[in-house]
């Protein structure tokens, strides 16, 4: 960021500075209608439900439009809390949330140590291959085949059914909904979740690998002492961003998921912000909460980061 | 395989590995590969596995599905579930949308992604850091949900047209930025050529900065067209009521999840509720609108994990 004095020195003053603007718009004005389309669509697209976000402090009527709705201030706010039923909302969050980092975060990072392990470079390609295939279906096909596995007439539901004696409500019940969540993240992103540590693998020096085997240290000593400690800055900087959204439960994947029987476990903020605001209308109501999960999300992301830096990571920035 | 590993991976050749350097393989070593292969292996079959049963079973008869626990290949197979979703337009139609929606909104993403690339991508442009710090705030910060969707609803009026699921999301701030930096690696010198004999900075973009980047459009024409294939959540918010217009993801939610959804409410449904399609219906739906990911999947891989890489290294 330059200073005004700075600007002044490179731009000049008054009408220095207007006529030096001409210039460089006339000069590159190819250059300008190339940007023009990109900065349209980031204005309208970005920036314009950015300015939106003052309905969360009105009553907005689509109507009346922005401008014309009456400004309420913090009443959705107060409103929110006064719901007897606001910590269901965010402690469904919460929960998700550190299944989600419990168990599905260490999982890539897991497989990816076992990849590199790997000696057969060949048979490694194909079980990669393999491995990053659901990573490229559609979330509502991952829930389909959900159902069609774990549902009443599905294989999963038999099988348990006959081995367990009794059935297991997989889609209905709210304890199961969260685990099958969870384990959908992980069939689904796992695979794919490996390649920014695989990537950061190959930066291992091997030369550790030879010093530590001249001192003895076996298989999983060297994995533990040198493989793992050369790709802790990358698993601190996917946690960092990880923490940005905490409270983001992936409304596209809950919704489809969630039913009237597993509501008390289905109902987190997102899927809040999307009944409340889109299908009932309540926009203000909604946006005000959204706007609420955003602040949490950037304080938490450089809050993380501040930590990182305190523990002498890089982080993020 | 005692010798060390060398893998080649962004033109950098290097050594990986924790294995065995040396000649003496102890048995602890050789253990903990066997258990690693086969703990590694166990995992990609599961991978795959539930589709090999979905392709299974989708050629399977009503009555094995409910007789037979368990199999891979059916006993009987029989095309009648393909025929049935074919018998009606109404697949065919939505995936002709899909298709429709996938070819030009990766044209529109495309455009916008490219040109603004370029743009922020020169140095001399004026205001460059002003216009580069709104893409990446816009990174950190949103709306959210309800705002974007006054904008596109409310404000523009784009409901139940194509428009309000083909430009929202037309540019990915992150993949502009990874495109503008491979811009700025291309050797300048061969710009000035151009433009010493003439060619303004269009002319230059179109006839030789874009046939340099073919294999990053590639890339990230396939991200953008995967993205628009497996799409459904703007459909379903922004062309509820057109219904000519939706696409396959869309159309197999109603036909698989909402169908099953209630299936556990059925003592209180209303008498009009209508059966749920059978098993190997609802197999046949969730491969065909597979397919064509899984057609493409050869060329994604290899250019995707490329995309990841570049993104991974110098973003």
């Amino acid at each position: 960021m330059s200073t005004r004095a700075e600007r002044k020195r490179m731009h000049g003053t008054g009408k220095e500075y207007w006529a030096k603007l001409g210039r460089d718009i006339k000069r590159d004005k190819w250059l300008f209608l190339l940007l023009l389309p990109g900065l349209i669509y980031f204005i309208v697209f970005k920036y314009l439900p950015m300015f939106g976000i003052v309905i969360a402090f009105e009553n907005y009527v689509p109507y009346s439009g922005v401008f014309g709705s009456q400004w309420v201030g913090w009443k959705w706010f107060e409103y929110f809390f006064k719901f007897p039923s606001w910590t269901r909302y965010l402690s469904n969050t919460l929960v998700l949330s550190l299944m989600n980092i419990v168990f599905y975060f260490p999982a890539p990072i897991i497989l990816a140590l076992m990849l590199n392990e790997m000696l057969s470079l060949r048979y490694k390609k194909l079980l990669q291959t393999l491995l990053y295939v659901p990573h490229f279906i559609s979330i509502v096909i991952v829930v389909s085949i959900t159902f069609v596995m774990f549902g009443s007439s599905g294989i999963v539901y038999k099988l348990t059914n006959s081995l367990l004696g009794h059935p297991i409500d997989y889609l209905g019940s709210p304890t199961a909904f969260r685990w099958m969540i969870i384990g959908q993240t992980i069939w689904k992103e796992t695979g794919w979740g490996t390649i920014i540590f695989l990537a950061a693998l190959t930066n291992v020096d091997t030369q550790l690998y030879e010093a530590a085997m001249v001192d003895g240290a076996g298989r999983l000593r060297r994995l533990w002492h040198i493989t793992l400690p050369a790709i802790r800055s990358t698993i601190v900087l996917m946690l960092i961003l990880r923490m940005g959204s905490v409270l983001d439960s992936g409304y596209d994947h809950l919704i489809l998921m969630a039913n009237s029987l597993n509501r008390s476990a289905s109902q987190t903020l997102d899927v809040f912000v999307y009944q409340q605001g889109i299908q009932q209308g309540q926009y203000s109501y909604a946006a005000a909460i959204g706007l609420m999960k955003s602040i949490v999300s950037v304080t938490l992301v450089v809050g993380s980061n501040k930590i990182a830096h305190a523990l002498g990571e890089q982080g993020l920035y | 395989m005692s010798e060390a590993r060398v893998e080649t991976l962004n033109g950098k050749k290097m050594k990986i590995s924790s294995g065995p350097v040396g000649q003496n393989d102890s048995v602890g070593s050789r253990v903990f590969n066997i258990v690693n292969y086969l703990i590694v292996s166990l995992i990609a079959f599961t991978t795959i596995l539930p589709f090999i049963y979905i392709i299974g079973a989708s050629f399977a008869t009503e009555y094995e599905l409910a007789t037979r626990p368990m199999f891979i290949i059916p006993r009987d197979v029989t095309l009648d579930a393909y025929r049935y979703i074919f018998s009606s337009n109404k697949i065919l139609m939505a995936f002709g949308n899909s298709v429709f929606i996938t070819v030009v909104g990766t044209l529109i993403n495309l455009f916008f992604t490219v040109t603004m690339a370029y743009a922020v991508s020169k140095q001399r442009l004026r205001g460059r850091n002003f216009f580069l710090n709104l893409v990446i705030f816009s990174m950190f910060f949103s709306g959210g949900m309800i705002p974007s969707y006054i904008v596109i609803a409310n404000i523009l009026q784009l409901k139940d047209t194509y428009w309000s699921v083909l430009l929202p999301g037309a540019i990915s701030a992150y993949n502009m930025m990874i495109v503008k930096n491979f811009f700025q690696g291309i050797p300048q010198e061969l710009e000035e050529s151009a433009s010493i004999d003439g060619c303004n900075d269009i002319g230059i973009l179109w006839k030789i900065v874009l046939p340099l980047s073919l294999p990053v459009l590639a890339t990230f024409g396939l991200f953008y067209a995967v993205g628009h294939w497996n799409a459904y959540f703007g459909a379903m918010i922004y062309m509820s009521g057109a219904r000519d217009k939706w696409p396959l993801q869309v159309l197999l939610r109603e036909i698989i999840i909402l169908a099953n959804a209630s299936a556990g409410d059925l003592q209180n449904m209303d008498p009009n509720f209508v059966q749920p399609p059978e098993q190997s219906i609802k197999m046949a739906v969730i491969v065909v609108s597979t397919v064509p990911i899984m057609c493409v999947y050869p060329f994604l891989q290899k250019y995707f994990v490329k995309g990841v890489m570049v993104g991974a290294l110098k973003g």
